[in-house]
């Protein structure tokens, strides 16, 4: 880390801040809306969004600032293994065209504001939809505490903040009012503060990337010089461990935990209450299809992004320091490479790129708590006034939790939660792609497969060691009876699938009650009928094709 | 539409477009959780080793194949949507 404070860049990135507290503001007054105190509203962007804006917020949801700084760090860390994000990023798309519009159709047509709203009314059982609710909001917690580490990675580089300076509240003052601008605006303008600030943040991004994978390599004597530096990096034994570092390809014992992951995170992605969030605001079934084949254009950029690691790898960053901190590792590779204002460009993209999920995530989380929590347990008659009213004191809440929770414990407990929340998020999606297709499921086999899942899931996690860790080391296990290292939130997800297949067949053999479904069959392929989606779904197949 | 309608007048739950649809997204699970089909590094692209602008170059595809499932489908769904009109 350089001494002092970068002026240049830090007035960059204020300006850029600056700008997007505007917008936020702002937001409240775009298409605004005639019943502003609707949940719909403030929590779902008044369910409007077309094509684009529910393409910028889903990436803007999805690619967080975390993304950013954490793939290129594990690839800057191990090679290879950090690169799985491609995969899962692409196989996420083909998933969910499957599912995701019968959600969006279902959700359209009963008023659905989360995924345990549908779970509720389909399965007719309070409790399927709690353990849904809490789940997501367990999962959520450390994300957005992660946005926050994010912000601090960049304020650290630039020499704001964190650091040795002495003092807390001097040391902590930057993020404190980044999040209190961040919470203030989320709280006024919902959900349409982080579609419009999404905008700015992939701009940025994407400018940032395109002159980042070009000038970078030239400057370092091009790819093959990377590559080869970086191999050298890989190859240089760990005393810790007794192995190398890392592999530029993943030898044959790392395929199955490669492949694995890639699976079970594709399959978790959009059990997160936030991607939900985005995808509920579209405003048309088509608008969520179409996105699936544009989407991929960020999972290009990921790929580049991870394509950093070896380069800051190659230039040197963090060469010979004793316990550097890998989640730095781009952040000063920006500050090395770039003159100052273009660096003070690239971390206003990473430190919006953090306000944007986390907007939407305290907004999601506090969708479920006021849906499936304080709606269906503690006040059954509240209005849509007062739910717009509660989700707001609680997304408030969910932030402070937070910005409590990074300030106080060691970054590592936000990367261990989060971790869990991946394997815990992901044993929702019985219950969720499930209920989707079939109804042939019962409620509490359901619940029991989530139980077990959720357990095995935390118990396995808690045994893996790391060099660095007694617990929580890594995601990667044995699989039971293939033998192999792979992915725990997918083993997991199988076991739950497993019990709840085995006990439905016993409880309907039982009798047991089914509870009761409201939807309909064909609620699951309802389109919005409005005149204004008429030319939203009229484009022709002859249109070019969106990504390449 | 070159389907024939199920017996109720209506197109069947199994159509060729909605079996093609389904491979076309099924075929991007196959190339990348194949793993061993590319964890290599050669033969290099500008320098990038193999594993990297393979599944880079899988972008596109997947992105293509989706692109093809979303217009059979749509297509489907309109005329879906005509029969019960």
């Amino acid at each position: 880390m350089k001494d002092g404070v970068n002026g240049v860049a830090l007035a960059v990135f204020i300006i850029f801040f600056l700008a997007v507290t505007v917008m936020g503001f702002y937001a409240a007054r775009w298409r605004k809306a005639d019943n502003a105190l609707h949940l719909d509203e403030w929590g779902l962007g008044g369910r409007s969004f077309g094509s684009w804006v529910t393409w910028f917020l889903l990436g803007g949801d999805l690619y967080t600032a975390y993304t950013f700084v954490a793939v290129p760090a594990a690839v800057y860390a191990a090679g290879a293994a950090g690169f799985f994000a491609v995969p899962y990023t692409i196989l996420v798309y083909p998933l969910i065209f499957t599912f995701l519009p019968r959600l969006w159709s279902v959700s359209h047509k009963h008023g659905y504001v989360t995924t345990s709203d549908f779970v509720r009314g389909r399965f007719g059982s309070k409790s399927l939809s709690l353990a849904v609710a809490i789940t997501g909001i367990l999962a959520t917690m450390p994300y957005i505490a992660l946005q926050l580490v994010g912000i601090q990675a960049v304020l650290d580089v630039m020499g704001v903040g964190g650091g040795a300076s002495g003092n807390w509240f001097v040391k902590d003052l930057p993020l404190l009012i980044a999040f209190g601008v961040l919470a203030a605006y989320t709280y006024s303008s919902g959900l349409r503060a982080p579609a419009l600030i999404a905008f700015v943040k992939d701009t940025l991004i994407y400018i940032v990337i395109a002159v980042a994978i070009i000038y970078i390599p030239y400057k370092l004597g091009g790819f093959d010089d990377i590559f080869a530096k970086a191999g050298d990096a890989y190859a240089q034994v760990n005393p810790a461990t007794g192995k190398p570092r890392g592999a530029l390809a993943p030898g044959e014992g790392a395929q199955w935990a490669y492949g694995t992951l890639a699976m079970g995170s594709a399959l978790a992605l959009f059990m997160y209450p936030h991607s939900v969030t985005a995808v509920l605001s579209g405003r048309s079934r088509n608008v969520i299809r179409r996105n699936t084949t544009v989407l991929p254009l960020y999972s290009l950029m990921l790929g580049l992004l991870a394509m950093l690691g070896f380069m800051a790898l190659a230039s040197g960053v963090g060469k010979g320091v004793t316990g550097f901190n890998g989640q730095l590792a781009i952040p000063q590779l920006f500050e090395n490479m770039f003159p100052s204002w273009f660096a003070g460009v690239a971390f206003a993209a990473i430190g919006i790129g953090a306000l944007v999920p986390a907007a939407i995530m305290s907004i999601a989380a506090a969708n479920l708590f006021t849906r499936n929590i304080y709606k269906d347990f503690l006040k059954p008659d509240a209005t849509p006034e007062q739910e717009t009213k509660v989700s707001k004191g609680v997304s408030l809440l969910v932030k402070v939790g937070a910005l409590v929770f990074v300030l106080t414990m060691d970054k590592t407990v936000a990367i261990n939660f989060q971790l869990l929340g991946g394997i815990w998020i992901l044993q929702t999606f019985p219950a969720l792609v499930g209920g989707l297709f079939t109804r042939w499921f019962h409620r509490w086999a359901l619940l029991a497969g989530w139980a077990v899942g959720m357990a095995y899931g935390t118990w396995t996690a808690y045994g893996v060691a790391s060099p660095a860790q007694k617990h929580f080391g890594g995601s990667s296990d044995t699989i039971p009876v293939i033998g192999q290292i792979g992915y725990i939130g997918l083993t997991a997800f199988l076991l739950n699938a497993a019990v709840a297949v085995a006990l439905t067949f016993a409880l309907r053999a039982l009798k047991a009650p089914e509870g009761l479904d409201e939807t309909a069959p064909a609620d699951y392929t309802a389109d919005a009928d409005d005149a204004d989606d008429v030319g939203d779904t009229d484009v022709k197949p002859s249109d070019p094709v969106p990504v390449a | 539409m070159s389907d024939s309608p199920g017996t109720d007048g209506r197109l069947p739950v199994v159509t060729p477009t909605r079996v093609i649809a389904g491979v076309c997204l099924f075929i991007p699970f196959v190339a990348m959780l194949w793993v061993g089909s590319y964890s290599k590094l050669t033969p290099e692209f500008i320098g990038i080793p193999f594993f990297y602008w393979y599944q880079m170059l899988w972008v596109f595809l997947s992105s293509a194949l989706t692109f093809t499932a979303y217009v059979l489908i749509r297509r489907e769904e309109r005329a879906r949507k005509g029969e019960q009109a």
